[in-house]
């Protein structure tokens, strides 16, 4: 009788309750790898936006359910992402660290009415690959335009590009060489070096032997990064006068501590640095810090994933917590908001943000940690990239 | 001229780099005829305990090259007792199974331990000045790896060839039962050879660490960039590991100067090229 008495109780509340939906977010990222300082950013950003902005919308909670593709492999992200939709009933998409696992994934979306919030890869083509792509990280090509009027206008004339032979690396060479031809400078030579390289000695004197007054450089973070910047420092091309441009993702927060000395003075453009000088950041970066547990691994994905979940708040705000991604999507264009990284909107007619890209340089602050030093503002930058991919 | 010059410094000091790095790995594959994947993740575990020592507890250089070197044989003693003295003389399959798992056990408890970012290893500062030779200037740490790789060479190969241990080492190896029976203590021997193994690959972490910089995945990344030096060496012979070192650093240095889109394209034509010639490698012994 008594048991007969619980369960009914049970049954009541259980039904009090009933029309608060569980709402599902599969984030896709590498969670584990050598990749998993990203992946691991990417949680923080939700964590700290679920943390200031409650979890659940209109009465609906908010579920994430987190899937590891530790390295770019499409047909895992794709599976993950099916696996997302199909068995745990997932209504949004997110994450994505890699484009080759954004792009594999976007065949999903119309079928099974789904909105991907891609909260890194950038390569310019994924949100031309299905309606229902929203983007909140950046393009190669959107970070790489600016730092090539800066090299320009700071009396750099002739530049040798030199790039990882990979995908964002050959964005990114053809978006500086776009930029800096476009302002008038000559590009003497563009080299695209081995993901695996070891020893960039020969890569300096190659350097050096072009005459080129300066170097512009994408090459992945973490040790080809290091590599790259201390062989640039030991041969003597920092000295010599060389001067150094690069887009953001070489200086990472996460890397400077290792990058240290041999980074100070590097001057990078980028859409966002933890050090930006506003509240919205602050108090991003202390609910953040305190997500990821050491302050020091902060870096970019994790404004990504926070804004990529204020974008999914107000998809799951306007369509009332019913899955309808096309009314999603639409309630997101034009979308304006104070993110940390500054202003930000996302483009009704490509679905990527629209941001300020920032100059600037790696300074030593006074407690003798390494930061980047916002010193210039280029403000409502869109993805130059899009033009070319059309 | 200069240009050639140029790289020419730059290939002797790569392989350099590389043959103090890979040095350790011969020994154990060569003499002790143990197939140890696991080599690039105890110089990590050596560049792991300099950077800790140098870095966050703020010791001198040398003691940190030395804290690494005894900390890191430390940790392997037990490794050895407990797991390789069961694959000496198994399969190769066997060896390289286990030693695989070895690697990415020590991979997680990195990762878990020390996180997933980079480690330096904070240099002195006569080891960081530019250096001028004349015709163009190089790091002071290059010169320094230089002459480490000349000094383990020589030390070496005095060890092995010239004292009364190299003799029941080699003994050892060739019969490990003969050797026994003739009253050498083969455990003790195997325990010292690996520990000297490990030692080196400790060394060869720290001081290569400028090149290869330490972070979980070392282990993993240049795993087969040792094997290939190895191999292509002649495992257990220190002349075929110097040379394989020196040529192979000399053929990637100067493709990646004159053609760097073709990328390891040459390293590996090279490596084909040699084994193909020498299937025991430069300095291989017939088995």
């Amino acid at each position: 009788m008594k048991k007969l008495a619980i369960a009914a109780l049970a049954a009541a509340l259980l039904g009090g309750v009933a029309h608060a939906d569980i709402i599902k977010v599969g984030v896709v990222g590498p969670f584990s790898g050598p990749f998993a300082l990203q992946g691991k950013n990417f949680k923080a950003g939700i964590d700290a936006y679920m943390a200031l902005n409650g979890n659940s919308v209109g009465g609906d909670t908010i579920e994430i359910i987190y899937r590891d593709v530790p390295t770019a492999d499409p047909a895992q992200s794709k599976a993950l992402s099916q696996e997302l939709v199909v068995k745990e009933g997932v209504q949004y998409l997110a994450g994505f660290y890699f484009t080759p696992d954004a792009m594999a994934a976007t065949p999903l979306l119309e079928q099974a009415n789904v909105p991907m919030v891609v909260m890194n890869a950038a390569t310019s083509a994924i949100v031309t690959k299905s309606p229902y792509v929203v983007r909140t990280s950046f393009t190669t090509w959107q970070t790489s335009t600016p730092i090539a009027k800066v090299a320009f206008d700071g009396g750099t004339k002739k530049v040798i590009s030199v790039v990882s032979d990979y995908g964002p690396g050959v964005d990114a060479e053809a978006a500086f060489k776009t930029g800096f031809e476009a302002a008038g400078g000559e590009i003497v030579e563009a080299i695209r070096i081995p993901l695996q390289t070891n020893d960039f000695s020969p890569i300096m004197q190659r350097i050096k032997d072009s005459g080129a007054e300066g170097v512009f450089a994408f090459l992945p973070s973490g040790p080809t990064t290091l590599g790259f910047v201390k062989a640039f420092n030991e041969n003597g091309l920092k000295e010599g006068g060389i001067k150094f441009f690069a887009p953001g993702d070489l200086t990472q927060e996460s890397d400077l501590p290792a990058l240290g000395e041999a980074a100070l003075g590097l001057t990078t453009t980028f859409h966002y640095a933890v050090s930006h000088d506003s509240a919205e950041n602050k108090k991003f970066v202390e609910a953040a810090a305190k997500a990821i547990g050491n302050p020091a691994e902060l870096s970019f994905p994790a404004v990504g994933a926070y804004d990529g979940m204020h974008v999914i708040y107000k998809m799951i705000d306007a369509t009332g917590g019913e899955q309808d991604a096309a009314k999603a999507v639409d309630a997101v264009k034009g979308l304006a908001w104070e993110s940390p990284r500054g202003p930000v909107t996302i483009d009704a007619e490509s679905r990527h943000i629209t941001q300020n890209i920032y100059l600037r340089e790696v300074a030593r602050a006074d407690d003798g940690t390494y930061y980047n030093k916002e010193i210039q503002t280029f403000e409502n930058q869109g993805d130059p990239g899009l033009a070319v991919v059309k | 001229m200069q240009t050639v010059f140029s790289i020419g410094v730059d290939a002797f000091a790569y392989g350099m780099v590389l043959f103090v790095i890979s040095i350790g790995l011969s020994v154990t594959m060569g003499l002790m005829r143990v197939v140890n994947l696991a080599h690039g993740a105890f110089a990590m575990i050596g560049g792991y305990i300099a950077s800790y020592a140098a870095r966050d507890l703020g010791l001198a250089y040398a003691v940190a090259v030395m804290l690494a070197i005894a900390g890191t044989i430390l940790i392997a003693i037990p490794v050895e007792r407990l797991l390789y003295r069961r694959i000496y003389g198994q399969s190769e399959l066997t060896q390289v199974l286990m030693t695989i798992g070895i690697t990415f056990c020590i991979i997680g408890i990195a990762n878990y331990v020390f996180g997933p970012t980079l480690k330096t290893i904070p240099a002195p500062d006569a080891l960081r000045q530019p250096i001028s030779l004349g015709f163009r200037t190089v790091s002071a740490h290059r010169l320094f790896v230089i002459a480490c790789g000349t000094a383990v060479a020589l030390g070496l190969w005095y060890f092995i060839e010239r004292t009364a241990f190299g003799v029941k080492m080699r003994a050892a190896v060739d019969n490990a039962a003969m050797a026994a029976a003739l009253g050498v203590r083969t455990e003790v021997v195997y325990a010292v050879s690996f520990a000297v193994a490990v030692g080196l690959a400790a060394f060869g972490g720290v001081v290569g660490a400028e090149l290869l910089p330490i972070e979980p995945y070392y282990a993993l990344r240049y795993m087969v960039t040792f094997l290939v030096v190895v191999s292509v060496g002649g495992a257990g012979s220190i002349p075929g590991a110097l040379a394989a070192c020196l040529l192979l650093g000399a053929i990637d240095t100067t493709g990646r100067y004159l053609m760097p889109e073709f990328g390891e394209f040459f390293f590996y034509l090279a490596v084909i090229a040699i084994v193909w010639l020498f299937p025991r490698g430069l300095a291989g012994r017939a088995e």
